[in-house]
C-alpha cells in the first residue's frame, strides 16, 4: 500500500498554560484537498505550523511521505509549502528579490526562470521590482502564495487564504489549488467559509477545542445541513 | 557550495535591510566616538600615561558599540514573523548563524574604522593599522560569535537591553583582556608578554565552533 | 524559583498521581540527619581541633567554610552543563529541574564563597578585595550565575528556556578554565598581594583533616539542598500542568 501523503496520529500540542491540539488522527493522500474549519482558536493554525515544522508537537507523531515532521525536519519542509496569515516576506525587498531569495533557501534549481514564471502566474510581473512592504494586502498574499510554490512542495498550507483576495485573487487560488492536486500534490486548507469549504475541498474536517470533531468527504453533503452541523459544533 | 551561497545571500538581504532602512550606523559611529572623548576626559593623560590607558578606551568603547550593534540582525528577523521566515525554509541552522555573525562583525567593523583614525588622533598615538588589523578583526570576531549567539536568546525577552551585557560580558574578559594587551603591547613594546594573539585564536576557534553549534537549539521552537 | 515566569509547555504525565506523594522521603532525611551530624563535627573541628594559625591568627578559621563552599560553588557550574547537555540531547524536564536547582545552589554557594573570601582577606591582609587570578574568575563566574538565573527567570518555564540555559551553561562552563589563565597571564605583569588563599605550602595534619571534614559537610549540605530544589521544581511544574489540564 502505498505512504499516504500525509498522515498524523495521536497529534498533542501545549503552549504555556494551554492545551490547544488534544490528539488529531488525520490521514492524506496524494491528490486530496482538505477543508479543515473551527472556530478562531480552536487550534488550526497551530496544526498548521506544526505540519510546516515550525513548532514541534509536545507529544504524537506525523509523517509526510514518509518523512517524521520530528526527526526529519529539514527534509519535511522541502516537501511543505506554508501561506500562513503572515506573508513571510520582506517588506524591503523587493517582489523579485524575495523570491530569489527564498530560491536560494530552498535550494531551488534555474531559480530565476521559475521565480518569473511564478510572478507571472499569480499576476504580479509588473510589481516584480517593487517592495513588498509597499504591495497591497492582497498582492502580498499572492506573492505569499508564489513563495509557498516555489520549491515544487507535495503539500500546500494555506491558513485562510481567502482573506485579502478580490474575485480575481480567489480565482486564482482554486485554480492552483487544482493544479496542484491534479499533480499529485495534497492540499490542507483553513477558512471560515463553509460554502467554500465543501467546494474547494474533497473533504470537511471540523475542529472544536483542539480535536477533530467532524471528518467526511464533501461529495454528498448539502451546505444547509452542514450550516446546521457548525452551528451546533460552534455554540 | 550551496551552504556558502545560502550564507551569502542572508547575509546580503541583511545588508540590504540596514541600508534600505538607515537606522542604525550613524548612532553607533557616534556612540564609539562619544566614549572615546568622554575616556579623554575621564583620564588625565600625560604622554607616559597615555600608553597604559588608550587601548583599554579602545576596547571599551568598541565593546559598548558591539552591545549596540549585535541586536541588529537578529531585529531584522524578529520584525514582523520573527525567524520564522527563515526557519520555515530547509536552509541549514549553522547558515543563518554566520551569516548573521558576518552581518554583526560588519557593522561594528564599520564603527570600528570610523573610530580608529580619531582615536589615534584624539590620544596622539600612532595609527599602526597594519599591525592593528588582526587584533582588531580577532577580538571582534570573538565578541560577535559569542554576542550573536545570546542576542539571539535575549531577543526573546522583554530586557533584552539588559540581558544581552549581563550575559555577554562575563564571557569576553579573556578576548577583552588579550585585545586590550595585545594594542597596549603594539604602542609600547614589551618583553616576555605573553601570546595574547594566540589566546584570541584560541577563543575565536572555540567558542565559533560551540555557538555554531548550538545556534539551532536557541532559535527553533 | 519565585522569580520564574509560571509558564510552562510539559507534557502531562499522568500517571503520576497523588501516590507519589505520600512516598516517605528517606533520602532527604538520610541526608539532612548526615549533613547535620557533619556540621556538628565540623563547627566542632574548624573553632576547637584545628590548631590556631601561627601568622594569620584565629580569622584564619574562616578559611574551612570558604574553601569547600567556593570549589563546590564552581563544581556546581558542570552540573548545571550537564543537565543541560542531556536535556538537549533527551528533551527531558527532569534534567532540566537538575539544571536549575544546581544554577541556584552554586549561586548561593558562590555568594557565600565570595564574602567569606572578602572578610579573609580584610582580616588577615587588609583589603576587602584584590584582583587576583582565582578570586577574578569566582567574581565573573558567580556573573555567569546570576546571568543564567535572570535568563532562566524572564525567559519563564518553557523548552525554549531550557535549551538557552543549557546553551549559556555550557559555554560558561568551556569558558571559565579561559578566563581564568587569561587573567592569570594578565596578572603576571601587575604584581599585587598574593593572597595565599588556599594554596599554603604545608598544612599540619589537623587542619588539613579539619579542611577534609568541612568539605565532606559541604558536600552534604549541596546534595540535600539539591533534593529539595529538584523536588520544588518538580512540584512547580506538576502545578503548571494542573493548571492547564483545567481547560
Amino acid at each position: 500500500m502505498k505512504t499516504p501523503l500525509l498522515a498524523i496520529a495521536g497529534l498533542k500540542k501545549s503552549f504555556d498554560l494551554k492545551s490547544v491540539l488534544r490528539g488529531i488522527d488525520l490521514v492524506v493522500e496524494s491528490g486530496e484537498r482538505v477543508a479543515l474549519v473551527g472556530a478562531n482558536g480552536a487550534g488550526k493554525t497551530t496544526l498548521l505550523r506544526i505540519l510546516a515544522c515550525l513548532t514541534e508537537p509536545s507529544s504524537g507523531s506525523a509523517r509526510i511521505d514518509g518523512w517524521d515532521i520530528v526527526r526529519d525536519a529539514q527534509q519535511v519542509r522541502r516537501l511543505v509549502g506554508f501561506v500562513a496569515h503572515q506573508p513571510y516576506l520582506y517588506d524591503e525587498l523587493t517582489a523579485l528579490e524575495n523570491l530569489l531569495f527564498f530560491g536560494k533557501m530552498y535550494a531551488v534549481k534555474d531559480a530565476r526562470e521559475r521565480t518569473e514564471d511564478l510572478l507571472r502566474r499569480v499576476g504580479l510581473e509588473k510589481r516584480a521590482r517593487e517592495r513588498a512592504g509597499v504591495l497591497s494586502r492582497g498582492q502580498v498574499q499572492r506573492l505569499s502564495l508564489a513563495r509557498a510554490l516555489l520549491h515544487a512542495p507535495r503539500l500546500l498550507l494555506l491558513d485562510e487564504p481567502d482573506t485579502g483576495l478580490d474575485e480575481e485573487g480567489l480565482r486564482l487560488i482554486e485554480d492552483v489549488l487544482a493544479e496542484h492536486s491534479a499533480q499529485g500534490g495534497a492540499v490542507l486548507f483553513t477558512t471560515h467559509q463553509l460554502d467554500r469549504a465543501m467546494k474547494l475541498g474533497d473533504s470537511l474536517l471540523m475542529l472544536s477545542r483542539g480535536r477533530l470533531v467532524f471528518q467526511e468527504k464533501t461529495a454528498g453533503l448539502e451546505l444547509e445541513r452542514m450550516r446546521q452541523e457548525y452551528q451546533e459544533v460552534f455554540r | 557550495m550551496i551552504f556558502f551561497e545560502q550564507v551569502i545571500a542572508i547575509l546580503w538581504k541583511d545588508i540590504r535591510y540596514e541600508l534600505r532602512s538607515k537606522q542604525m550606523w550613524a548612532g553607533m559611529g557616534l556612540f564609539a566616538l562619544l566614549v572615546l572623548v568622554i575616556f579623554n576626559f575621564a583620564f588625565d593623560l600625560r604622554v607616559d600615561n597615555r600608553a597604559a590607558v588608550a587601548p583599554g578606551a579602545l576596547w571599551v568603547s568598541f565593546v559598548f558599540a558591539s552591545m549596540l550593534g549585535l541586536g541588529r540582525t537578529i531585529a531584522a528577523e524578529r520584525e514582523k514573523g520573527s525567524m520564522d521566515r527563515l526557519l520555515l525554509c530547509p536552509v541549514d541552522r549553522k547558515a543563518i548563524y554566520l551569516a548573521k555573525l558576518l552581518g554583526n562583525m560588519l557593522f561594528i567593523g564599520v564603527v570600528e574604522i570610523v573610530a580608529l583614525p580619531i582615536f589615534a588622533a584624539l590620544f596622539n598615538v600612532p595609527l599602526l593599522l597594519g599591525p592593528l588589523l588582526p587584533i582588531v578583526l580577532l577580538g571582534t570576531l570573538g565578541i560577535a560569535a559569542v554576542g550573536t549567539l545570546f542576542s539571539a536568546m535575549a531577543a526573546a525577552t522583554r530586557a533584552r537591553e539588559l540581558l544581552l551585557p549581563i550575559l555577554v560580558f562575563p564571557l569576553i574578559v579573556p578576548i577583552v583582556i588579550a585585545a586590550v594587551r595585545a594594542t597596549g603591547t603594539l604602542m609600547v613594546p614589551v618583553s616576555n608578554e605573553p601570546p595574547w594573539l594566540g589566546l584570541m585564536v584560541a577563543f575565536d576557534v572555540i567558542f565559533l565552533s560551540i555557538s555554531m553549534l548550538t545556534f539551532q537549539y536557541i532559535v527553533e521552537e | 524559583m519565585a522569580l520564574a515566569r509560571q509558564d510552562t509547555n510539559v507534557k502531562r504525565r499522568d500517571a503520576s498521581g497523588p501516590g507519589q506523594a505520600e512516598r516517605f522521603p528517606i533520602v532527604s532525611m538520610v541526608l539532612l540527619a548526615l549533613t547535620f551530624i557533619g556540621m556538628m563535627i565540623s563547627i566542632w573541628m574548624i573553632f576547637l581541633y584545628a590548631p590556631t594559625d601561627a601568622i594569620e591568627g584565629d580569622a584564619q578559621r574562616i578559611f574551612y567554610f570558604h574553601l569547600p563552599s567556593a570549589i563546590i560553588g564552581m563544581l556546581s557550574l558542570g552540573i548545571v552543563a550537564l543537565g543541560g547537555i542531556v536535556y538537549l540531547w533527551k528533551k527531558d524536564e527532569r534534567w532540566d529541574w537538575v539544571a536549575r536547582a544546581a544554577a541556584e545552589l552554586g549561586t548561593v554557594f558562590l555568594t557565600f564563597a565570595l564574602i567569606t573570601g572578602s572578610i579573609w582577606g580584610r582580616t588577615t591582609w587588609g583589603t576587602w578585595w584584590t584582583w587576583d587570578a582565582r578570586l577574578t574568575t569566582t567574581l565573573i563566574l558567580w556573573f555567569i550565575y546570576i546571568g543564567y538565573l535572570m535568563l532562566r527567570s524572564y525567559m519563564g518555564r518553557t523548552p525554549a528556556s531550557a535549551r538557552a540555559g543549557a546553551v549559556l551553561a555550557i559555554i560558561g562552563l568551556i569558558d571559565v578554565p579561559i578566563i581564568y589563565e587569561s587573567v592569570n597571564w594578565w596578572r603576571t605583569l601587575h604584581p599585587q598581594a598574593v593572597l595565599p588563599l588556599g594554596s599554603s605550602p604545608q598544612l599540619p595534619l589537623e587542619m588539613l583533616l579539619t579542611l577534609v571534614v568541612a568539605f565532606i559537610t559541604f558536600t552534604l549540605l549541596f546534595s540535600f539542598l539539591m533534593v529539595q530544589l529538584y523536588q520544588l521544581e518538580k512540584m512547580q511544574t506538576l502545578a503548571q500542568q494542573l493548571r492547564a489540564s483545567v481547560e
